[in-house]
């Protein structure tokens, strides 16, 4: 996971290094969405959504299928109106502007080359349309084909290269009106693994040399978090948490986006104050109560959730001296993912507790192994606890 | 190669030889010397010779060429017209009914639309001829260039069109600059599909043709009822020889095109 990034800064920030517009009152941002609510006949595909994307911004929408994310991407690029509300772009109401007016641009998840063109037509097809000079259009279409290395393959047609290779294109063809916004659905779907991660450095590195604010849709949460300077996770057509993904993955604001980012431990409990920001959780009969921390209040015996990630919990034979949380259960599984192992650990009482450490020896010398008794411990910081 | 068991051989050669057997016997009978069709007296090619000379063959074969490329062109630009509609139209009042109705041409028995035709025209008074003709044509073949162009956009992928919005281009420019060039084989075929129902044509043209603007097919027949003469199986033989030709052309252009691309596609895929 890629946590924030303090390269990134631009020169009109001047009173910090760090790139957050969304903390800094006086920006102003770029994209505005008022209120905006959706409808397809019955079904409400955007419920009522405000949020503000700023300019040289990588936003990543990310949520299940089906949450409003491509909705809310193809109302930005004119294919889609909002039923209620308005869409602000660099505070223009845009909604009456159709797709062919705006100065946004979008790469389509199939990347939508036009077949019957080659290449080079295809990152000239949109500069045509604005009757660019001959010579000014050669030097664009050329310097696109430059940043997304197709040199050598412009005179070949859309079928001719391989699939990496056109989701390249398909690049350049959007980025070649130098947008003020532009919109990737899913713009790595159709490649593998590999090609992905590959590509996900490549697109941030366009995004800083053009400077061009990226929106992209994405169902990778891994995806989302490697690129994007902000994440908004949604749910039928609600924003659930808009934030850094550090923030998003640290301290999600629900249960629903703990469960969604990452793999996470839910106990479920009631509260109790004990001393500040300290709270004890009782959340099994005749076990110990758990002791974490939280900003947030929560009364004497409400109701709460612990969200604690895998990797934050200590398997071990013995139990530690100093754990503030400790809990004996036994192994029921190990999933090997070679750098890591995640052992489910099931509780007496038959939660199961997942727990990730890192493979620094060989797997023959695996300190546990199936049906092994262990202690599970973690911090009293090392969880978060929610309400709902 | 597998070889064809019996039952099979024996289906394939019945049905080839109901299909192929009356045309064959046509085109032999063309070269015949005798002016008797049904008797043999040696191969000749005069008849080919009297056709060239005949003069209200050659005419009424101008008259079916002028009709055939004009209701064509009509009905490819009408049927594909509303295959877009009635595919990308989206879901407007109606949209059933009217894809329902506009097939309804392809069932309706030929009298019947030849019969319509000609009371709207001697009730508007308008004089028959070959306008009358080509109207009529185009109107019961643009049905059919509508079904070929809307399976075709059927398949398309919508956002090609989305894209060059996206790009710029008004939908009438999308249209033209992405659309129509991609689904171009589909509106090419539904044009020769017209062309051939245009010549082929005998009821409707029939209804819709005035004294001065007689088809081909008219033509053939009205002879034929004073009797067949090798000329007519002559001019019958072009015909057939016409349209192989079409369509073995139209059908080796398309399987080299579509070999070329899958070779493209599979050195992009090893190139990878």
């Amino acid at each position: 996971m890629r946590h924030f990034n303090p390269d990134r800064h631009t020169g009109a920030d001047l009173n910090s290094t760090v790139f957050a517009p969304w903390e800094d009152p006086q920006a102003k941002p770029l994209i505005q969405f008022r209120n905006v609510t959706k409808r397809f006949g019955d079904f409400t595909a955007i419920d009522n959504l405000s949020l503000d994307i700023f300019e040289r911004e990588f936003f990543a929408l990310l949520g299940p299928s089906g949450c409003g994310k491509t909705t809310m991407m193809r109302m930005l690029a004119g294919f889609e109106t909002p039923t209620e509300g308005h869409i602000m772009l660099g505070g223009q109401d845009i909604d009456p502007i159709p797709p062919n007016k705006r100065a946004v641009n979008m790469m389509f998840q199939s990347y939508a080359l036009f077949p019957h063109l080659s290449i080079w037509e295809n990152i000239a097809f949109g500069l045509r349309r604005d009757n660019m000079p001959k010579p000014e259009l050669d030097a664009r279409v050329e310097e696109m084909l430059r940043l997304t290395r197709l040199e050598q393959f412009a005179r070949r047609k859309p079928h001719q290269i391989s699939g990496g290779q056109r989701q390249r294109v398909a690049l350049a063809r959007s980025l070649a009106k130098a947008p003020k916004l532009l919109l990737l659905d899913e713009p790595l779907g159709a490649l593998d693994k590999k090609l992905r991660q590959d590509t996900q450095f490549e697109l941030m590195d366009i995004q800083e040399k053009t400077g061009t604010t990226f929106v992209i849709v994405t169902h990778d949460q891994e995806e989302a978090m490697t690129v994007a300077s902000r994440v908004a996770v949604m749910d039928q057509g609600k924003l659930m948490q808009v934030a850094t993904p550090d923030r998003i993955y640290e301290n999600p604001a629900s249960v629903y986006v703990a469960d969604f980012i990452g793999d996470v431990n839910i106990i479920k409990g009631r509260a109790s104050a004990q001393g500040d920001e300290t709270y004890r959780i009782d959340w099994a009969e005749g076990q110990a109560p758990i002791t974490a921390t939280s900003l947030a209040g929560f009364e004497n015996g409400q109701t709460c959730h612990l969200a604690i990630r895998p990797e934050k919990v200590t398997i071990s034979a013995e139990r530690p001296v100093d754990a503030v949380n400790a809990i004996q259960g036994k192994v029921h599984d190990i999933a090997y993912l070679g750098n890591l192992s995640t052992y489910h650990v099931q509780l007496p009482d038959g939660t199961i507790i997942k727990a990730q450490s890192a493979n620094t020896r060989r797997i023959s010398r695996r300190s546990f192994t199936w049906e092994d008794p262990v202690w599970l411990s973690w911090t009293a910081t090392a969880a978060v606890l929610l309400a709902s | 190669m597998n070889r064809l068991s019996w039952f099979n051989a024996v289906s394939l050669t019945l049905g080839f030889a109901f299909l192929y057997i009356p045309m064959i016997i046509l085109i032999i009978f063309s070269f015949n010397e005798s002016k008797l069709v049904t008797v043999w007296a040696g191969f000749s090619t005069k008849w080919y010779g009297e056709l060239v000379q005949n003069q209200a063959f050659l005419d009424a074969a101008w008259v079916t060429v002028r009709v055939a490329v004009f209701s064509s062109t009509l009905a490819t630009i009408l049927g594909t017209a509303a295959a877009y509609v009635l595919v990308r139209g989206g879901r407007f009042f109606g949209r059933t009914l009217f894809s329902g109705m506009i097939y309804a041409p392809l069932v309706m028995p030929e009298v019947i639309t030849g019969l319509s035709l000609l009371l709207l025209f001697i009730g508007i008074g308008l004089d028959r001829g070959i306008l009358t003709i080509v109207l009529a044509h185009t109107t019961f073949s643009m049905c059919f260039v509508s079904v070929v162009v809307s399976s075709r956009l059927v398949t398309f992928d919508r956002s090609l069109e989305e894209a060059a919005l996206d790009l710029g281009c008004s939908p009438a420019q999308a249209f033209r600059l992405v659309t129509l060039p991609i689904i171009a084989p589909a509106v090419i075929s539904g044009w020769l599909l017209a062309f051939t129902l245009s010549l082929d044509d005998l009821v409707i043209a029939s209804f819709t043709s005035g004294p001065s603007s007689t088809t081909l097919p008219i033509k053939i027949f009205s002879a034929v009822r004073l009797g067949v003469s090798p000329e007519i199986n002559a001019l019958s033989t072009l015909m057939i020889a016409v349209v192989t030709v079409g369509v073995i052309t139209a059908s080796l252009v398309t399987k080299r095109a579509m070999m070329r691309q899958r070779q493209d596609e599979l050195a992009a895929v090893r190139a990878e």
